[in-house]
């Protein structure tokens, strides 16, 4: 019956709703806006809804024949089986191209909705325009999927199955990496809006700033989340122990990442000081424009990767013209409008916000190197026909120097006063945590032998120090009573915790990354029964067995781990057949107690002619591997603790209190 | 007024950034749609370079033959690395048949089994003049190939013309014809 | 200190700070030590041609595999670092090396993180030093002003 209600016809009568819909969100509220009409500007709010609710449904539709087998939808028969797991039924619905955009524009269309929710206490000219730009975006979006990457086609006569989707894709993390990372992505159209209705109205203060931050967050908590993710699901599913390449989507994700972190900073300086209100627009719109850069980029077929998805011109060329309407429309915007708004709030070099200006160009120079590494070989070629390669030793050296600076700044930045910052009193909060810090580098350097990673090390024990000794300092720790300093950790703002935890955030994903490059590993080609030594771990290979799945057929070693004869866990690495695609994967086995991972593949094993069948192994030692991504949640923590401040409770309950009281 | 338009000028740097890049992706775009940009091509410095120092085995139902042997050649040569296993190889034998008649073609087998390349020639039929055989690819390493089908020019002498790193299609056998005359 | 104890506990094992995670065999792998690590330094600048952006170390393809051998036997017959990158580029042009040479055509490229931080403290320095002026400059209109309106009194 549902099935019958929620066909693809009505998803896509939806769809082109939702389209028509978003095009409304967008023209009559700024038309409101314009002549002043209260009434069209308030019609803004239930546009929004509208297209919400219609694009609910098309989603639904969508998820409802993947579920029943439709296999007339000929985006279900490109991407589904009959004996494909229900799991993955459901989410391959965006694992390919028409998926994907269909969820970006749901994205957009439901941050619509809530910023249209939230937004009650915004005075109604930026709140109408606010909505009608993520309704602009969203028709724009929309538009896309209805003329060049329909889900809904049709194919006729349906055939009895369909074709399978890549067994890479068939594990849970399909479940939950591109949806948190699309609202990574998809939420930084919320700052872009404000950036623009700000820019429309002529208008940026301190208000404003305190307006757009919780969005920020929001958008760079979800962000960083859907890297780290990203990153995790690379680790453990593609057998290579690697879990950043520099892989041209990878880093199309690191760019609104990078100037995402100082947009959030730098809207901050707004809020608190009405200052660097120009730079704050400017970011907000360039990172907007590096998330949809970033979308063409893969699906446009100028670069390569291993993510890309069946690439295309023609909607190369529709993105390019979305592109050019939403960020180059912004941009010119911008250009016209910026020098008009003047910064009033003024402030010493050396202060907190002279360090955020710092934190800033450190960012945004690591984007500018990101950003032209992944597009010099297609440019370069474009030019003068040679073919280039930019790939991970280029950026580990152009980037570490600057990230290595920017650790520095990082720790010191939040104990600097605002407007003119004092230079001894610092140096008293953090001359404890510098002089270990500096003691740091020297042993490290006399136990590693290399320069990079005891610096790193230090940075990243510098910054952890520094958080304590501000917090110490907030608390007045041993220079009052126990019970004032008790109130003071109670009655400290939520806000302080968060970058506390932001910041300690990135240290513990640093020491992740150093751990993980002394990583120590064997391969070995051995018979059952076989015992190998690494890292103090004794790993016996006791059996190896074929078994049979749902759709492969899995050849799978048992692992034995113990130390010092104390059994540790048992591995399971295995080799999995896909008779349909005839594709091999290889399924790790990982085992973690957070502080270090143990890692073992199954390699192939040719020599199988020999009496004694041999294997080959391949056994990782990673030693504060987990430590990379459970420093990216914390830091996303951080910025979800931000949102939870009382400061930014400003809005609807408070009205309806008034209300009352009148 | 002046001052304002001054940062007017100064501010819309961004856009003409944003500008100039949205140009080179639409260029690449419409290089892509006509089929003169390939982002995923290589291209290997062995253009109007001398053939490299090379050595192949018997691939019945021929002799090998090696850089000497082909050097010494008065006539142009295209020398096309194939596979048995490979599909765009079978793809483009029709057109191999057809530029049989009008250059040699001589065949490398690129790591594959010689049952196989016999079998595989005997089905679709055999284009080449000379095959050897590249069991374990260093022969394909040395000429800079990454795949197969790949085809090579080569002039009387030893220098090679011509570079095509996918399966011979009409427009790329007539741009090879050109080059003869 | 945990922190200086754990960094003490996994500089345990610092042999290999590159990690090849596409040899799947041990035979691979040459038998002296040092070769081995340089030919796995060498592999970990060419580019896998056949991947998109992986280095011959890490990635599980059969060509990988062949320049791979190819490193090691360059190495065991006696080629420094230099000369087997130069032959591998010889071949196949600098597309497969990872990181790419500094030329005219690269300048722009290797000079961006420098062109960045220089122009982006620049364009805040004269930015700031512009307003603190004209906020010092309207504090003494300010004054001035306040001084006539007293004077008048």
């Amino acid at each position: 019956m549902i099935s019958k209600i929620l066909s693809p016809e009505f998803g896509h009568f939806t769809l082109a709703l939702a389209c028509c819909l978003a095009g409304a969100q967008c023209l009559i509220p700024l038309m409101g806006a314009k002549v002043k009409n209260s009434r069209l500007m308030a019609l803004a709010s239930p546009l929004a809804w509208g297209q919400f609710l219609a694009l609910t449904l098309a989603f639904a539709c969508l998820v409802t024949a993947a579920v029943t087998d439709d296999f007339s939808v000929q985006n279900i028969l490109q991407n589904s089986a009959v004996d494909k797991p229900l799991l993955y039924k459901i989410t391959g619905v965006w694992g390919n191209h028409e998926g994907s955009i269909l969820l970006w524009a749901f994205i957009l269309a439901f941050f619509g909705a809530i910023v249209s929710a939230y937004s009650q206490h915004l005075p109604l000219s930026l709140r109408a325009k606010v909505i009608a730009i993520m309704g602009g975006s969203a028709a724009g979006f929309e538009l896309f999927c209805l003329t060049t990457s329909n889900p809904f086609l049709r194919v006729w006569p349906a055939p009895l199955d369909g074709q399978g989707m890549n067994p890479l894709l068939q594990d849970p993390g399909l479940a939950f990496h591109p949806p948190i990372l699309y609202m990574g992505y998809v939420g930084f159209a919320v700052p872009f809006a404000f950036a623009v209705a700000a820019l429309l109205e002529g208008k940026v203060d301190a208000a404003w700033g305190r307006w757009v931050r919780p969005w920020t967050v929001l958008a760079w908590a979800l962000l960083t989340c859907g890297i780290a993710l990203g990153s995790w699901w690379s680790y453990y599913v593609l057998g290579w122990g690697g879990y950043w390449f520099w892989d041209p989507v990878e880093n199309a994700s690191l760019l609104p990442w990078l100037t995402g972190t100082a947009l959030l900073h730098s809207a901050l300086v707004v809020e608190k000081r009405e200052s660097l209100k120009i730079w704050t627009i400017l970011l907000a719109i360039g990172t907007f424009s590096l998330s949809l850069s970033g979308t063409f980029l893969v699906r446009s077929g100028i670069l390569n990767s291993v993510h890309a998805f069946a690439s295309d011109p023609a909607r190369g060329v529709f993105i390019l013209l979305l592109l050019a309407v939403i960020s180059g429309g912004a941009l010119l915007l911008f250009a016209w409008r910026a020098p008009t708004l003047t910064s009033t709030g003024i402030f010493a070099f050396f202060s907190r916000e002279g360090s955020i200006v710092l934190n800033n160009i450190l960012l945004c120079t690591m984007s500018a190197v990101v950003l032209t590494g992944t597009l010099y070989p297609p440019f370069i070629q474009l030019i003068n026909g040679q073919t280039l390669s930019v790939g991970k030793p280029f950026f580990d050296n152009a980037l570490i120097p600057i990230a290595l600076f920017l650790f520095l700044v990082m720790a010191i930045g939040p104990v600097i006063a605002f407007k003119k910052g004092n230079i001894k009193q610092t140096a008293k909060i953090l001359g404890f945590a510098a002089c270990l810090s500096i003691s740091n580098v020297v042993i490290a350097f006399l136990i590693l032998h290399q320069i990079i990673p005891a610096l790193a090390s230090s940075l990243c024990i510098w910054i952890i120090l520094s958080a304590c000794s501000d917090f110490i300092k907030h608390i007045a720790l041993f220079k009052t009573s126990i019970s004032n300093s008790y109130n003071r950790i109670i009655g400290l703002p939520r806000s302080f915790y968060a970058t506390y935890i932001a910041h300690i955030g990135v240290a513990i994903t640093i020491l992740g990354i150093i751990g993980m490059a002394a990583s120590q590993q064997k391969i070995v080609e051995v018979p059952i029964g076989t015992t190998i030594h690494l890292a103090g771990y004794d790993w016996t290979l006791t059996n190896v067995d074929d078994r049979q799945g749902p759709n492969f057929i899995s050849t799978e070693a048992v692992i034995k781990v113990s130390k010092n004869g104390k059994p540790i866990t048992w591995m399971l690495p295995s080799r999995r057949f896909f008779d349909r695609q005839k594709q091999v994967i290889t399924n790790v086995a990982i085992h973690t107690n957070l502080m270090s991972d143990l890692y073992a593949v199954l390699g192939d094993s040719k020599n199988s002619t020999q009496t004694t069948p041999l294997f080959v192994l391949r056994l990782h030692y990673n030693p504060l591997a987990p430590w990379i991504w459970i420093g990216g949640f914390i830091m996303a923590i951080g910025g979800f603790i931000t949102l939870t401040d009382r400061r930014f409770r400003v809005g609807t309950p408070a009205n309806r209190k008034r209300i009352k009281e009148v | 007024m002046q001052d304002i338009t001054r940062r007017r000028l100064l501010w819309s740097l961004p856009f003409a950034t944003a500008a100039v890049a949205g140009g080179g992706f639409l260029a690449m775009l419409s290089g892509i749609r006509k089929g003169n940009f390939d982002p995923k091509e290589i291209n290997t410095p062995i253009l109007n370079k001398p053939i490299p120092a090379f050595s192949l085995s018997a691939q019945p139902p021929s002799t090998g033959f090696n850089q000497q042997e082909l050097q010494q050649q008065t006539e142009p040569v295209l020398i096309n690395f194939f596979a048995s296993w490979c599909i765009p190889c079978l793809t483009e034998m029709s057109m191999l048949q057809q530029l049989s008649s009008h250059i040699s073609i001589w065949g490398i087998a690129y790591k594959d089994k010689q049952n196989s390349v016999s079998g595989f020639l005997k089905r679709n039929g055999n284009p080449y003049q000379r095959i050897g055989q590249d069991n374990n690819g260093n022969v394909g390493i040395e000429w800079g190939v990454s795949g197969v089908p790949e085809s090579f020019l080569v002039m009387p002498g030893g220098i090679i013309k011509w570079h095509y790193p996918k399966p011979l299609t009409v427009n790329s056998t007539q741009t090879l014809l050109s080059l003869l005359k | 200190m945990r922190f200086i104890t754990f960094i003490f506990l996994f500089c345990l094992g610092l042999s290999a700070p590159i990690v090849a995670f596409g040899i799947d065999s041990p035979d691979e792998m040459l038998k002296n030590p040092v070769q081995e690590q340089r030919a796995q330094h060498i592999g970990a600048q060419l580019r896998c041609l056949v991947c998109q952006n992986e280095s011959i170390e890490d990635s599980s393809a059969d060509l990988a595999k062949d320049l791979r051998k190819v490193v090691r036997q360059r190495i065991k017959g006696g080629d420094n670092d230099q000369q087997v990158m130069q032959w591998m580029v010889d071949r196949y042009g600098n597309f497969i090396r990872l990181s790419p040479p500094f030329t005219l055509t690269t300048a722009l490229l290797w000079f961006m993180p420098v062109l960045g931080l220089v122009i982006g403290c620049v364009v805040a320095f004269v930015t700031l030093r512009k307003k603190n002026k004209i906020a010092s400059t309207e504090l003494s209109k300010e004054e001035r002003q306040r001084l006539s309106e007293l004077m008048k009194e």
